[in-house]
C-alpha cells in the first residue's frame, strides 16, 4: 500500500473534511506536498496563472479544470454554444437542423441571450421585436442571484447603462459584464409555484468527453406564489429560486427548504402528463447537458490533474421543455436542512470515488474510467470513446424522427441503467 | 350564530328519513342520487326520438341497443355498481335505521360519547377565544380572500391560540376503553383477555383468510413495483399490464379497474383508473359545484378554517413530499368543510354530525344547523388524507372531487368508533392479533417493556399510512384499498412493519426505542413487506 494521500482544501466545510477523514487521508497546507486539493475558483486562478508558473506534478489533483469559466460564466457559457451551433450547422450536421422560423430544432436550449454592454444595439433589436417581453439581467461573474434583476421597458436599461457608468470606474471593466436573457415567463408550475433543477454533473475529462449525471438532483422552490404580473418584477421571492435569495423570504422553512427531489417530480409528472413526455423531458435534459459539454470541450483546456463536479440550473417551461439557465463551478456545500447535509455528503463521497479511485495517490495518467459498481449514485451521462466505438451512426440515426436519440435505453429510476448504448 | 347560515336554508339534511334497505329504497335512492345521470340520459333519449327511423314494434330492442352504443349501458352499470360498493349490503327490513350506521349498540353509545367530548372541546375553544363559530365576512375581506385564493399559504394569522380539536393519542385512549358490556370486563389478564390495548370482542380476519381475500396479492401474481415475481420477467409484466389498463380505461368499466388496480396502477394510468372506480367524470356540473363551494368559502368565515390552517401548517407545510401543495390543500378542505353533500355519508357512518344551535335559541330543534356544514370536524393529520391525492390531480375541481369521494367511502372509518370490518377498533384489533398470534415473542417483549405495538401504529392507520411512506409506495398500498374496497390493508402493512423490524425491536427496551426504530419508513417497500407477511412466512 502506497502513503496516504494528503489533502488540502480553502472551503472549510464538514461534507468535505468528513468525507477527506473517512477515507484515513491527511490534512497538510498548501504550502506542503499534497496530492488532493479541493479549492475554490479563486484558488484555481491563481495555481494556474502564468505568474505563479506551478506545475502539477503526476499525483497530484485538483476539483476544477483552469478555465473552468467557459462553461461556467454565463457570457462565455453562451459564446461558447452559440460557435458549437455554427460549427455544427457549418458541416452540414442534422443536429444543426433548423425549423421554418429559423430556429434549431435540437440545438435551442438556452434562452435567447446578449452581452451587455457588447451586444446592446443587437439586443435592443431583438427587444423591439417582442416589446413585451420580460427579460433578467445577471452579472457575469456573480452566483447564488446576486445582482439580479428583471426589466420589461426598454427605459429601464437605459437608466441602468447611465446610473453604472456614471457611479465608479470600477463598474466599466470587464468584470461589471452583463448577460441580458430572454426570461422564461411560462415556467411549470407545480401546486402553482414556480421552481427551478439543480442536477450535478461530474466531468472527468472533456477530450475525450466523459462525464456523468448525479440521480439524486432537486427542484427548488419559490416560497411565494408564481405571477407573470408586471407589477411583482421587484419581487425577487417570485422570480429566483435560489436558496441564497428564499433563505431571506418570510416563507421560508428550514426543514425541507423548498427542495423537492428529482423522483418526486418525475412521479409528479408521469401521474398527471403521462409517462411519454415525461421521458421525453428528461431525455432533453441530459441531451442539453451533454450538448453544453461537447460546446465548451474544444476550448477546455483538458489538463489531466483536473475532475470537475458542476450544478446545472434548468427551467422547465409549461409545454415540458427545458432550458439550461446557467453551470456552475462551485455548487454550494452549504447544507440548508438534514436531508441537503446528506445529500450533498454522498455528492462528494460518489465524487471522490470516481476521482479519486479507492482514496489511493493519484496518478493522473489512469484511464478515468471507474467500474459500474464505483459509480454510486452517479451515472455515465456520455462517454465519448465508448460512443465512437460503438455506434458511429448514431447522429444520423438521432435524425429521423427520434430527435434525441435516447429512446429504449433510459435509465430508469430503479437505476436499472442500461443507459450506456445510446451514448 | 346569528342568522340562519347559509347552508340551513340550502338543505334540510338527511334526517329527514332515512331509507330503508329495500331493493326499492335502492332504486328511488339510484333515481335520487342520478338525477343528473338520468337527465342527462333522457335529454339524450328525447334527441334520439326525433329519429324517424324509430318503430314501436321494436322499440325494446332500439333502446337497449341505444344504451349499449350511446355508452349508457356502462354508465349506468357503473353507477349501480358505485352504489353497490359503498352502501352496506341490506339488513333485516324491520331493523332501525341505526342499526345501519352500526348495529351495536355499545359502540353507538361510545361514538355517542365521543361525540360530546369533541364538541365541548370546540365549544370551549369557541368561548375561550371569543370568536364565532361562524361569521359572514364583509365585503373587503371577501375581496381579500377572493385575491389570495391561490396563495393562502403565504398568509402567516396568529394561530398559537388555536390547538387541534384532537390528535390520535388521545382517539386511541378512548378505543382502549372500548368494553363490551356482555363480556365480563375483569381487569386482571386471565386468558380470556386480549393481550393488546384492544378489550373488545369483533371478528377479524386470520392469515388464511386474509390469504384468500388479498390473493392477487401472492407471490406468483405480477405486481407493480416488484421485479422478482416469479413467473414473468418484470418489463414483460409492466408492459402487459399497462396495455391492459389502457383497455380498462377504453371499456370505462368500473368492476373491471377495481379488479385491475389490486395488482397496482402504472403510474401513468393511475389518476384515471382511480377517477372510474369512484364513478368521477368531472362535467361543466361539477365544476360549477366547487365553484359554489369556493363562493361559500369567501362569503363565509367558520372556526374550522382555523383549525385547518392549522393542521396543514402543522403536517403538509412540512413534509418533504406535500410542502409543494399547501395551497391547494387549503382550497380543498375549506371546500371540503362547506359541502353539504357530505351529510349524506352519515347514513352508514357509525357518526351523527354534530349541531350547533343559532344563538340564543340554545337546544331548539328547530334552530339547530350541522356544524361544520358537512359534518365533519378536522383533527390533527387531516389534512394528510389529501396531501398524496395532489400528485395525480392538478386540477383542483377534480383533485377535490376525488379527495371527497375516497373520504365518505373510506376514510371516515378511520376516526369513528364502528365494528366495521374496515372501522378503526377492527383495523386495530386486526393488527394486534396478527402480531400476537405470528410474532408472539415480539408482542410480548413489546407489551412487556412498555411499548404496546398498537401505540406506534396506530397513527400510521389512522392516516391511512400518509406522511409516513414514500409518495410512490403510500400510491402503491392505496392502490389494494380501491381494489379490495377494503381498509384492512392497513393493518396487515402496519403488522408487515413490525415483522420487517422485529430483530432491531428485540432489542430494544423502552417505548423511546421501540419508536426510534420505527421512525422513517419512507425507504420502506410496500409490496414485498405485504407479500413476506401474507404468503411467505411459514403459517
Amino acid at each position: 500500500m502506497a502513503g496516504k494521500v494528503k489533502w488540502v482544501t480553502d472551503i472549510e466545510k464538514s461534507v468535505l473534511i468528513n468525507n477527506f477523514e473517512k477515507r484515513g487521508w491527511i490534512q497538510v497546507s498548501e504550502n506542503e506536498d499534497w496530492n488532493f486539493y479541493w479549492m475554490s475558483v479563486q484558488t484555481i486562478r491563481n495555481v494556474f496563472s502564468v505568474e505563479t508558473g506551478y506545475r502539477l506534478s503526476d499525483d497530484q489533483i485538483v476539483n476544477h479544470f483552469p478555465n473552468h469559466y467557459e462553461l461556467t460564466r454565463k457570457d462565455l457559457m453562451v459564446k461558447n454554444i452559440k460557435r458549437y451551433r455554427k460549427e455544427l450547422e457549418k458541416e452540414g450536421s442534422p443536429l444543426a437542423e433548423k425549423d421554418e422560423n429559423g430556429k434549431y430544432l435540437y440545438l435551442d436550449f438556452v434562452p435567447v441571450t446578449f452581452m451587455l454592454p457588447a451586444d446592446y444595439n443587437l439586443f435592443v433589436e431583438e427587444f423591439r421585436k417582442n416589446p413585451s417581453s420580460t427579460w433578467i439581467m445577471k452579472p457575469c461573474g456573480k452566483a447564488q442571484g446576486k445582482g439580479i434583476f428583471l426589466i420589461n421597458k426598454l427605459s429601464q436599461i437605459k437608466k441602468w447603462s447611465r446610473d453604472s457608468k456614471t457611479s465608479t470606474f470600477v463598474s466599466q471593466s470587464s468584470k461589471e459584464a452583463y448577460v441580458i436573457s430572454l426570461y422564461i415567463n411560462n415556467p411549470l408550475l407545480i401546486g402553482g409555484k414556480k421552481f427551478d433543477l439543480r442536477l450535478y454533473v461530474l466531468v472527468s475529462t472533456y477530450r475525450p468527453l466523459r462525464c456523468y449525471m448525479y440521480k439524486l438532483g432537486f427542484c427548488r422552490f419559490c416560497t411565494v406564489k408564481y405571477t407573470p404580473s408586471t407589477s411583482e418584477l421587484d419581487n425577487m421571492f417570485v422570480h429566483l429560486t435560489n436558496v441564497a435569495i428564499q433563505k431571506h423570504g418570510d416563507d421560508y422553512n428550514h426543514i425541507h427548504g423548498g427542495k423537492w427531489t428529482v423522483s418526486n417530480l418525475r412521479l409528479y409528472l408521469e401521474s398527471t402528463r403521462g409517462k411519454e413526455v415525461t421521458s421525453k423531458l428528461f431525455d432533453e435534459i441530459h441531451w442539453i447537458i451533454v450538448q453544453s459539454l461537447k460546446a465548451v470541450a474544444p476550448v477546455m483546456n483538458n489538463d489531466k490533474h483536473c475532475f470537475e463536479c458542476y450544478g446545472y440550473d434548468i427551467i422547465i417551461d409549461d409545454k415540458l421543455k427545458p432550458w439550461l439557465i446557467e453551470v456552475n463551478a462551485s455548487p454550494s456545500l452549504t447544507s440548508s436542512t438534514a436531508n441537503d447535509r446528506i445529500l450533498k455528503y454522498n455528492l462528494i463521497n460518489d465524487t471522490l470515488n470516481i476521482a479519486v479511485p479507492n482514496g489511493e495517490i493519484p496518478d493522473c495518467k489512469w484511464n478515468k474510467s471507474p467500474p459500474k459498481e464505483a459509480l454510486g449514485n452517479y451515472e455515465v451521462l456520455y462517454d465519448e470513446e465508448m460512443a465512437q466505438s460503438e455506434m458511429p451512426d448514431r447522429d444520423l440515426r438521432s435524425r429521423s424522427g427520434q430527435p434525441m436519440g435516447f429512446k429504449g435505453n433510459r435509465a430508469r429510476d430503479s437505476g436499472k441503467s442500461g443507459a450506456l448504448t445510446w451514448k | 350564530m346569528g342568522s340562519a347560515p347559509w347552508w340551513r336554508k340550502q338543505r334540510s339534511a338527511w334526517t329527514a328519513s332515512p331509507p330503508l334497505p329495500s331493493l326499492c329504497s335502492f332504486l328511488s335512492k339510484l333515481r335520487g342520487r342520478w338525477q343528473r345521470c338520468r337527465r342527462q340520459a333522457k335529454l339524450s333519449a328525447q334527441l334520439c326520438l326525433h329519429n324517424p327511423e324509430i318503430k314501436l314494434e321494436s322499440l325494446k330492442e332500439d333502446i337497449k341497443e341505444f344504451l349499449k352504443t350511446s355508452g349508457w349501458e356502462k354508465k349506468l352499470q357503473n353507477a349501480v355498481y358505485n352504489e353497490l360498493s359503498v352502501f352496506p349490503l341490506p339488513c333485516h327490513p324491520s331493523a332501525p335505521p341505526e342499526h345501519i350506521k352500526e348495529s351495536l349498540a355499545y359502540m353507538r353509545k361510545a361514538q355517542g360519547n365521543w361525540e360530546k367530548r369533541i364538541l365541548k372541546s370546540l365549544n370551549s375553544m369557541c368561548t375561550e377565544l371569543g370568536i364565532p363559530l361562524a361569521q359572514k365576512r364583509s365585503i373587503n375581506e371577501q375581496k381579500e380572500l377572493l385575491s389570495k385564493w391561490n396563495e393562502m399559504g403565504t398568509d402567516e394569522p396568529d394561530l398559537s391560540l388555536f390547538r387541534p380539536v384532537y390528535a390520535p393519542k388521545d382517539f386511541l385512549e378512548v378505543l382502549m376503553n372500548l368494553r363490551n358490556p356482555n363480556y365480563e370486563s375483569s381487569e386482571q389478564p386471565s386468558f380470556r383477555n386480549h393481550l393488546g390495548l384492544i378489550q373488545v370482542p369483533l371478528k377479524v380476519k386470520d392469515i388464511p383468510e386474509l390469504k384468500e381475500y388479498f390473493g392477487e396479492l401472492d407471490l406468483s401474481t405480477g405486481q407493480m413495483d416488484i421485479d422478482d415475481s416469479a413467473n414473468v420477467p418484470p418489463e414483460l409484466f409492466e408492459n402487459e399490464h399497462l396495455r391492459l389498463g389502457q383497455k380498462v380505461l377504453i371499456k370505462q368499466d368500473s368492476a373491471a379497474s377495481q379488479q385491475y388496480v389490486r395488482q397496482g396502477c402504472p403510474t401513468s394510468l393511475r389518476a384515471e383508473l382511480w377517477a372510474l372506480i369512484l364513478n368521477i367524470s368531472s362535467q361543466p356540473e361539477d365544476i360549477l359545484y366547487y365553484e359554489q363551494l369556493k363562493s361559500n368559502v369567501i362569503q363565509h368565515d367558520l372556526l374550522v378554517d382555523s383549525l385547518i390552517y392549522k393542521d396543514v401548517k402543522l403536517t403538509a407545510s412540512n413534509d418533504d413530499y406535500y410542502f409543494v401543495f399547501e395551497d391547494y390543500l387549503y382550497q380543498v378542505l375549506l371546500c371540503f368543510s362547506r359541502d353539504t353533500s357530505v351529510l349524506d355519508h352519515f347514513e352508514y357512518n357509525s357518526a351523527t354530525p354534530p349541531k350547533s344551535y343559532i344563538r340564543g335559541k340554545l337546544g331548539m330543534e328547530e334552530y339547530a344547523v350541522f356544524y361544520p356544514p358537512n359534518g365533519v370536524i378536522p383533527f390533527h393529520g387531516f389534512s394528510m388524507y389529501v396531501a398524496p391525492l395532489c400528485f395525480l390531480y392538478n386540477e383542483p375541481s377534480r383533485l377535490y372531487q376525488i379527495f371527497r369521494e375516497i373520504y365518505v367511502r373510506y376514510f371516515f372509518r378511520l376516526h369513528s368508533i364502528s365494528s366495521h370490518p374496515s372501522g378503526i377498533v377492527s383495523l386495530c384489533l386486526l393488527f394486534e392479533t396478527l402480531l400476537q398470534t405470528h410474532l408472539p415473542q415480539l408482542f410480548y417483549h413489546l407489551r412487556e417493556i412498555g411499548a404496546q405495538p398498537l401505540r406506534i401504529s396506530f397513527k400510521w392507520m389512522v392516516r391511512a399510512f400518509s406522511g409516513y411512506l414514500a409518495t410512490d409506495q403510500l400510491l402503491l398500498l392505496w392502490d389494494r384499498i380501491l381494489g379490495y374496497n377494503s381498509l384492512e390493508i392497513l393493518a396487515v402493512l402496519a403488522a408487515a412493519v413490525f415483522a420487517f423490524r422485529a430483530v432491531n425491536l428485540m432489542e430494544v427496551t423502552s417505548l423511546a426505542a421501540a419508536e426510534a426504530v420505527l421512525a422513517d419508513l419512507s425507504t420502506l417497500k410496500v409490496m414485498p413487506l405485504l407479500q413476506i407477511f401474507l404468503f411467505a412466512t411459514g403459517t
